[in-house]
């Protein structure tokens, strides 16, 4: 047998393998770049835009956003979408803030125990019986809503958090950042660990990349899903719970309209919306960015924090155009 | 060489019996019986081919055995064992793999990934090592003749190295039996070489091997036995070297050699032979697409039918797609009445007179949900438009006419599609493309899955239209119907014209011989480029 060992070249020849690669990195990592470059725009810019105080509050506001987005990057990447982040953030909130008064374990868990059975629930209805992301999170998004608002009489009772240890999670500060910093942080290294290093990540890419190939490459597609619908309720959860620490109450009004925020922070990040391919430091190089255009808009002085939603909108859609235009690159 | 990859350990060969074996396996779908007491007895190590015309029940058979469908009746064996698959998984894990025509992988994950996802290597605290993942994915690959970069993502090779990814990751989940459909048809000639390499080592590892192909020169390359099917029942198994192309070919296709019914179970009447002098109605020159179709050129004149022959995945329906428009083409050329198509669009090609009653009338013709009116107006809408406004009785009028003329039985021109019959269905198609005045009318396998009924009615409608003035171009695997129904017939192989029979020439002898005649390649030739 000495007839089998003829060469199958790649299709693509060098120049081509490095644009390639070139258009593979910039997908990557075009949010690092992009964050970078309006830092120091900033920096150069406005005098009071690195300061301490100030990167500070960018990252402290940006880390609720973040612990949502990882759960939604595995979502994302799974070919999924989960709209009713926003309002698990504000349940786990009110949950957490009324939890608060049978101690700081029941104001902790209380919300993940209940944005997780919600997660648990889509994600089977999802993974069983073939039912759309889109829809069926939809429902999930206005039902929780509505639970918040009676839980909270329309949203007229706002719940105060009244255990101490409690509040000092969302309040404690270790030098200069508060401890949902840092909690942010082993989270996201935590799903950078598993997304890439572990089977159930390759499963999930697998799924968003080609859910048909993957069902017969042995993966437990359903079950896959499943996992991944219950994590993204339990980080919005969290984060809500967090969230309600911080503030010291469980606020109703806040977090509608978040799941935008979440998904476009995602995209931004170079997650492909239709799975398959991204990760999670795009992820959290997109919620910066969006934090990071937000403080530049407070730094121009003349213009309304309303605004700010215009540049992140223009932006999602530059992101969105330049994408397409990349994965064309790629497949060369 | 060539034997440290593949499966772990090679494991000895259960005695001398079958590894896989169905035995008379029935399977019915609704209407239809798919498979009619098949029996098929695979031998480790041999590479069988199994080999029959659409309809002729081999995805069925494969099917069966990759655990998608369960049997009616008959029974599976495996190794000795009876065996039901519950899932395609379930028949994967216990080692019958599946590369299937269309590459089942993640095409934006990285090769390696593919290759290893599952059984990706671990460290000591059960993370997957990329490293060792990589490292032993380029050495399983380099068995296969791919010699790539593992770690860009697999849609970047060519095709022909995705299968062989994919190839190589079946084999290495310890396979017993290798199914492989079509594995060859957008292959380059070198990569074919590399296959059929690896497929004498699966062979030399007691691995069995089922090859699904039309590519008949491949079958006797690489094939040790062959199982031909043909409408759901077995036409014939045993060594392939024993039979000829030509008795290949008429196994396949039912019809015996030298000895043609000329039966009148058509519906063919019209005049045949009339000298047909005039100017092509439309013309197709020199259509060319890479791995489908290679140089292909056809006319049909006013009240002429011209068929297509040749057996399965030869080309016919490309042919008929890039007329239309809705295949992209290398280069070629289509001239309608004298006039070539600019643009090479379907909206173009159907305004220039060119209308397609596709293959699979229920993927690209009808609309199930919309009524029988309806199906019929859609395409001629804008023809019966006046400044943008369709009038209700014009449509009516139009609807009246065609269900009248072409005998749609519906209880009103209001029901719904779905609930017709599969003659009538197609008649609707038709009639929403005759509703469109077309010049040539291009017909593909216009008769397949319709009652024999129907079919004559359909068959006497295409000499009707002829009659009229209609070009028609035929494509019909049904040998008769191409026969008695056709004017002048061309014969396709591999993507291009090996024939053209016209008068005394179209018989059924005359097509499967020039099938026939034009694949035979020596092989041994063929094999010494690998």
């Amino acid at each position: 047998m000495t007839t089998d060992t003829t060469v199958i070249a790649p299709e693509s020849g060098n120049g081509a393998a490095r644009k390639e690669r070139i258009s593979h990195l910039i997908q990557q990592h075009g949010a690092l770049m992009v964050l970078f470059a309006l830092i120091v725009v900033g920096t150069f810019g406005f005098d009071s835009f690195a300061t301490p105080e100030n990167a500070a509050s960018v990252v402290v506001a940006s880390s609720f956003t973040a612990i949502i987005a990882i759960g939604m990057t595995f979502v994302i990447i799974s070919g999924g979408i989960d709209l009713s982040v926003g309002s698990l953030f504000v349940l786990g909130g009110v949950l957490a803030a009324w939890g608060s008064q049978y101690g700081a374990v029941v104001a902790l868990l209380l919300p993940l125990l209940a944005c997780g059975a919600v997660g648990l629930a889509q994600g089977l209805l999802i993974a069983r019986t073939g039912m759309a992301p889109f829809i069926v999170t939809l429902a999930g998004l206005l039902g929780v809503r509505g639970l918040m608002l009676a839980i909270s009489d329309e949203g007229a009772t706002t719940y105060l958090v009244r255990d101490r240890t409690f509040a000092a999670l969302g309040q404690g500060e270790i030098l200069g950042l508060t401890y949902p910093v840092y909690i942010t942080i082993v989270l996201a290294l935590l799903g950078m660990l598993l997304l890439q290093r572990t089977g159930f990540g390759q499963n999930v890419y697998a799924i968003g990349g080609n859910e048909q190939a993957a069902a017969l490459m042995g993966v437990p597609v359903a079950r896959t899903k499943v996992y991944v619908y219950l994590m993204s309720g339990l980080l919005a959860g969290l984060a809500g719970a967090l969230n309600a620490a911080r503030l010291s109450s469980g606020v109703t009004i806040l977090g509608i309209g978040l799941e935008l925020d979440v998904i476009a922070a995602v995209v931004i990040g170079g997650t492909l919306l239709t799975g398959g391919a991204g990760g999670l430091t795009g992820t959290i190089a997109g919620v910066l960015l969006l934090g990071v255009i937000q403080s530049l808009i407070n730094q121009v002085g003349n213009l309304t924090s309303s605004f700010q939603q215009v540049v992140s909108g223009a932006f999602l859609a530059l992101v969105v155009i330049a994408q397409r235009l990349l994965s064309k690159a790629q497949r060369l | 060489m060539g034997t440290t990859d593949g499966p772990a350990a090679g494991k000895a060969p259960d005695g001398l019996g079958p590894v896989l074996e169905a035995r008379g396996i029935s399977k019915r779908f609704p209407g239809v019986l798919a498979l009619d007491r098949v029996s098929l007895a695979l031998r480790p190590g041999e590479v069988h081919a199994l080999v029959g015309e659409n309809g002729a029940g081999k995805s069925t058979l494969i099917k069966v055995f990759t655990g998608v469908h369960r049997p009616d009746e008959g029974e599976l064996r495996y190794r000795g064992e009876p065996a039901s698959f519950a899932t395609p998984l379930d028949a994967q894990r216990s080692g019958i793999s599946t590369i299937y025509q269309e590459v089942n992988l993640v095409p934006m994950m990285s090769v390696a990934r593919n290759l290893m996802l599952g059984r990706e290597p671990r460290n000591r605290f059960g993370v997957i090592d990329a490293a060792r993942m990589n490292a032993e994915a380029e050495r399983v690959l380099a068995g296969y003749g791919v010699e790539t970069d593992v770690r860009r993502p697999l849609r970047t090779l060519g095709i022909g190295a995705q299968q062989m990814v994919a190839l190589a990751r079946a084999v290495s989940i310890d396979a017993k039996v290798v199914i492989m459909d079509e594995p060859t048809s957008s292959l380059e000639p070198r990569e074919v070489a590399t296959l059929f390499g690896v497929i004498r080592r699966l062979r030399e590892q007691d691995i069995a091997v089922i090859y699904v192909s039309h590519r008949l020169e491949e079958l006797y390359q690489v094939c040790d036995r062959v199982t031909v099917l043909r409408d759901g029942r077995l036409a014939h198994t045993g060594d392939i070297h024993e039979l000829e192309r030509i008795q290949l070919i008429s196994l396949m296709l039912g019809r015996d050699v030298g000895e043609v019914r000329s039966g009148g179970l058509t519906r063919f009447s019209r005049d045949r032979g009339r000298a047909v002098t005039a100017e092509p109605v439309v013309e197709a020159r020199g259509l060319k697409r890479r791995h489908v179709l290679q140089d292909v050129s056809v006319s049909v004149r006013p009240g002429e039918v011209v068929g297509l022959g040749g057996l399965l995945g030869a080309g016919r329906s490309e042919t008929a797609k890039a007329i239309i428009g809705a295949l992209p083409l290398d280069s070629g050329q289509v001239i309608v009445a004298g006039s070539p198509l600019r643009r090479r669009t379907t909206a173009g090609a159907i305004k220039a007179g060119i209308s397609l009653l596709p293959e699979d009338r229920k993927a690209e013709g009808i609309i199930p949900t919309l009524s029988v009116r309806e199906n019929i107006a859609l395409a001629a809408l804008p023809a019966l438009a006046r400044a943008g406004v369709v009038s209700d009785a014009r449509i009516d009028q139009v609807v009246d006419t065609f269900m009248k003329r072409l005998r749609i039985k519906a209880s009103s021109p209001h029901q719904k599609v779905s609930e017709l019959s599969g003659g009538n269905q197609q008649k609707v198609l038709l009639a929403r493309w005759l509703a469109m005045q077309p010049k040539v009318l291009i017909l593909d396998e216009p008769t397949r899955g319709i009652d024999v009924g129907a079919k004559a009615e359909v068959q006497a409608l295409i000499d009707e239209l002829a009659e009229a003035g209609l070009g028609v171009l035929l494509i019909s695997s049904d040998l008769e119907e191409l026969v008695e129904g056709s004017d002048r017939i061309l014969v396709l192989r591999d993507g291009a014209v090996v024939g053209e029979l016209s008068g005394d020439e179209v018989t059924e002898e005359r097509i499967m011989a020039s099938i026939a005649e034009h694949s035979s390649t020596n092989p041994e030739e063929a094999d010494a480029h690998g």
